[in-house]
């Protein structure tokens, strides 16, 4: 398959074109800095805690284009959810990257990021695109540890 | 200048396909292809007289002793060096480089003293040193570059001072393709009393390389970049003072005498290679010598030029690609660095691929130089004795394609 319709498919290029929630937070609950040595990528990620709920997710990033379009996908498919819920995103969305086998199909909701799956082909860029992802878990991680200090307040 | 067809002949990975396209390998500066003749070297070794060496006492040691001792003398010609015993085998370039580090450095380098490198230079040729002046106490000092990415000479020599233990740059820019002054710098290093360390990974297989000639003090080169098998690096260096450091690591073969209570080391160049070398590699690494030989240092920087000015010439045309280091061929080498409107440059390798077009992408193991240029990374073509110009012409096409797929996005 040639790059135009599998790597670069329409999906991937319009997240990559017109991210989504790019941006910061001013009050963010947490902002958490995530970095691929091997290419260089850079992204920083604002989340917005509201008790166990993922109010908003916002992020700043340097980097490819699978990079950024996994971020922009991301931050789509999480923002409103619970953080057991975006945790099962999580896993969902890792296990179809680091899947050997054929295709493998998401919720309805989360369609989006089938697209990515043709990067399974590239294993170099498959770190691209997690970065976010995981990002999003150190995020998530750290947030709830400021909400505890601050309750602890 | 020789027979470029021929020459594509002896490389038989260039017959490959990638993807259904057929291959066009534009990444020699993170290693060359090989030759069928080093290809060929190495199963004979293995077919016919693997053996240890330097102990046995039977005929297969004796013929790999032999030959692994050949290929000693034969970089030492190449290198135009005084002694054979000066050239230490070591695993890679890297590897040299943490030696004369760890040994001499640690030796020299004493608090308050100076390291004086380039902001050009490959991680290789960085950390080692940024970690032995923070063991050390001393300060690393920063050779500033100009605007096209050569070194400024007159600054440096403010700045080599005789605070300066060691400099230590590379002969050539992995990224900015750069030929460095090291005569020059050697006269700076030589005049306050500091040695001079070069990074010869990238220069030394494309640039007639005299160590004499230089008048630097050691020289660090690696043999994959230069036609020859991996794992095998060289470490030239002055005999006085190879002779006055101490071991690197110690164990079997580099040794004189072991009793209880001590040991003396073995002589020059064997102190420094400790247990059974990369006996096959090195063997086999004398054809990649060879091969070169009989082409002809001069040709071979001669057909870079000739690409290397065809390519520049190229790039410029497609309007908006950036291109870093010196734009004249005969000041860099067959390394050229470029970015792609605001594309990411491994959305170019990427693309590139897609045409059967290997090239390398990223910060090329130069963090702080990307940061100087301020950029994220590069896309990175660079060219050996096998690449043609038809595989820079289809190169440019590919080029046009992915700014067709990928570009015109706001730098992010």
């Amino acid at each position: 398959m040639s790059l135009a319709d599998d790597l670069y498919r329409e999906t991937i290029l319009d997240h990559y074109h017109n991210p989504r929630n790019r941006g910061e937070i001013e009050h963010a609950t947490a902002k958490v800095e995530g970095v691929n040595p091997l290419c260089g990528d850079e992204l920083t990620l604002y989340i917005q805690l509201d008790g166990d709920t993922v109010k908003d997710v916002k992020i700043t990033a340097k980097g490819c284009s699978i990079n950024t379009a996994s971020g922009s996908m991301m931050s789509e498919a999480v923002v409103g959810q619970s953080i057991e819920d975006v945790k099962k995103t999580v896993d969902a969305f890792k296990t179809m990257m680091m899947s050997k086998s054929g295709e493998v199909s998401l919720p309805e909701e989360m369609e989006d990021l089938e697209a990515l799956q043709g990067v399974r082909k590239y294993p170099v860029r498959i770190k691209c695109a997690l970065l976010p992802w995981n990002t999003l878990l150190e995020g998530i991680q750290t947030a709830q540890e400021e909400q505890k200090v601050k309750e602890a307040n | 200048m020789f027979d470029i067809q021929k020459v594509r002949k002896d490389f038989p990975i260039l017959d490959r396909q990638v993807g259904g396209k057929k291959l066009i390998y534009l990444d020699s500066a993170a290693t060359s292809q090989k030759p069928l003749s080093v290809i060929k070297s190495l199963t004979d070794y293995y077919e016919n007289y693997n053996a240890n060496i330097h102990r046995g006492i039977h005929t297969l040691s004796e013929e790999a002793t032999e030959a692994f001792e050949v290929t000693r003398e034969k970089i030492r010609q190449f290198i135009d060096a005084a002694e054979a015993r000066e050239v230490i085998f070591t695993k890679n370039a890297t590897e040299a480089i943490n030696l004369v580090a760890q040994t001499y450095g640690r030796q020299n380098v004493l608090p308050g003293d100076e390291i004086a490198l380039t902001p050009m230079e490959h991680h290789s040729n960085f950390v080692p040193w940024q970690q032995l002046a923070k063991e050390r106490e001393a300060k690393l000092v920063f050779l500033p570059l100009t605007e096209d990415g050569q070194i400024d000479l007159a600054a440096s020599e403010k700045l080599i001072t005789k605070k300066t233990r060691i400099v230590a740059v590379t002969q050539m820019s992995n990224v900015l393709g750069t030929i460095n002054p090291i005569n020059e710098l050697a006269k700076l290093a030589h005049n306050v009393g500091a040695v001079l360390f070069v990074d010869g990974a990238q220069g030394v297989p494309h640039l007639q390389t005299s160590v004499r000639e230089l008048d630097c003090d050691f020289l660090a080169f690696s043999m994959h970049k230069l036609l020859g098998p991996t794992g095998v690096g060289v470490l030239w260096g002055r005999e006085t003072l190879l002779d006055a450091m101490p071991a690197y690591m110690t164990g079997g073969d580099m040794i004189n005498y072991v009793s209880r209570e001590k040991t003396t080391w073995n002589e020059l160049p064997w102190k420094f290679e400790a247990g059974t070398p990369n006996i096959a590699d090195v063997i086999a690494s004398a054809s990649a010598l060879d091969y070169l030989k009989d082409l002809g240092m001069d040709a071979v920087r001669a057909h870079e030029i000739e690409l290397v000015e065809y390519a520049i010439k190229g790039l410029q045309s497609l309007g908006d690609a950036q291109i870093y280091g010196p734009l004249d061929a005969t000041k860099r080498g067959g390394v050229i660095s470029f970015n792609f409107k605001d594309v990411h440059p491994h959305d170019v390798g990427q693309i590139l691929n897609d045409a059967g077009i290997a090239i390398r992408a990223g910060h090329h193991c130069c963090q702080p130089l990307m940061r100087d240029l301020g950029v994220m990374g590069t896309a990175r073509a660079s060219f050996y004795v096998y690449n043609t110009k038809e595989e820079v012409d289809i190169l440019l096409e590919a080029l046009t394609e992915a700014d067709k797929v990928l570009g015109h996005v706001a730098c992010r």
